[in-house]
């Protein structure tokens, strides 16, 4: 779709240069995930109405027997429509992590961006510091392009920027919980000193949430839950892509200073009675 | 024939012995396909597969990209 075919809503602001990460610069602040949708079909509507240009996959055993001919997810949103995300969803340490990771590369012909969890536990799924701080070096070292999922904590992110990550993204509430932007100054911190973008990974339930990430000043959001269990996906898509740019558009217009007092919008001089 | 015990994907699998990794993906109908592969840990280029035999014990991981946030 050329520029000018979009309708003005959803047209960039001029003002705005895009999300470069790694070099690379993306019309949509947007990311999304691949995750609990219906079938692939959904997915593919989902990732077209988000806007996204980069979205994320996960790397699983193939099921052995299970018929080779059968459609898989690369051939509904193709590597070269779309910049491909491998995660390490599902991984607990740091090993395991870096292991899955050197696979995905091969499975993307080299690519090295990549998007680094590693989780602590499975009931809060919140990331394991430790671990991802030695997975993020090694991974740095081998040539990797590291996006990495941490915590809302500005030491960490500081100390992740250090080790030549190439974007921080803290949790804004837990995986898949849907429960929005708990901690706006934690993130704040982070925005504030980052000099890699910042993007929100996590937590987003509805618009809203969205565009407060990016009023905040966050570089981007990457979603995935809100998306795909709302109860119509391509519909909520289309919302999120809304919304990141609502935000970002409120983001640099500079929102009005918060006041105690009342401001009438209408001039009291002149008033008939 | 002589054959040799894998593990494929976690479980056990036999071969005739002297097969190559090239051989297995191709019994598997995935070549061609977008996989990688790993022996024991390392992962294995494509253009490694015909040059490498498969040795009793050896652990293959065959994966794939599906959904995920």
């Amino acid at each position: 779709m050329k520029l000018n075919d979009t309708p003005d809503e959803i047209r960039p602001a001029a003002t705005d240069a895009g999300l470069t990460i790694a070099g690379k610069t993306y019309a949509s602040r947007l990311l999304v995930g691949t995750g609990k949708y219906r079938d692939f079909d959904e997915t593919r509507a989902a990732v077209d109405a988000s806007g996204t240009g980069i979205v994320t996959v996960t790397i699983r055993r193939v099921n052995i027997g299970q018929h080779a001919n059968e459609p898989s997810l690369l051939d509904a949103v193709p590597p070269d429509r779309f910049t491909i995300l491998p995660n390490t969803g599902g991984c607990f340490n740091a090993k395991d992590a870096v292991y899955t990771l050197q696979l995905a590369r091969e499975l993307l012909d080299g690519h090295k961006l990549c998007k680094l969890e590693v989780l602590g536990d499975e009931k809060t799924l919140f990331p394991n510091m430790p671990e991802t701080l030695k997975a993020a070096e090694a991974l740095v070292k081998d040539g990797f392009e590291v996006m990495v999922y941490c915590s809302d904590d500005p030491i960490q992110a500081r100390i992740l920027e250090d080790i030549g990550c190439v974007a921080v993204m803290p949790l804004a509430s837990l995986i898949g919980s849907g429960m929005g932007i708990l901690n706006p100054w934690n993130l704040s911190l982070i925005i504030e000193q980052a000099r890699v973008p910042v993007i929100v990974d996590a937590g987003v339930g509805t618009a809203s949430d969205a565009a407060i990430a990016m009023e905040l000043g966050c570089d981007g959001v990457l979603m995935n839950t809100a998306i795909a269990h709302a109860r119509e996906p391509v519909r909520m898509a289309r919302a999120m892509r809304l919304a990141v740019q609502a935000g970002r558009e409120a983001f640099l217009a500079g929102r009005m200073p918060r006041r105690f007092a009342a401001s009438p919008s209408s001039p009291m001089a002149g008033r008939i009675a | 024939m002589a054959s040799v015990t894998i593990e494929l994907n976690g479980a056990s699998h036999v071969l005739i012995a002297g097969r190559t990794l090239h051989d297995l993906i191709a019994s598997l109908d995935l070549l061609g396909k977008r996989v990688a592969v790993a022996i024991n840990c390392e992962v294995v280029p494509s253009p490694h597969w015909p040059g490498r035999i498969l040795k009793p014990d050896d652990r293959v991981e065959v994966v794939v990209a599906i959904g995920g946030g």
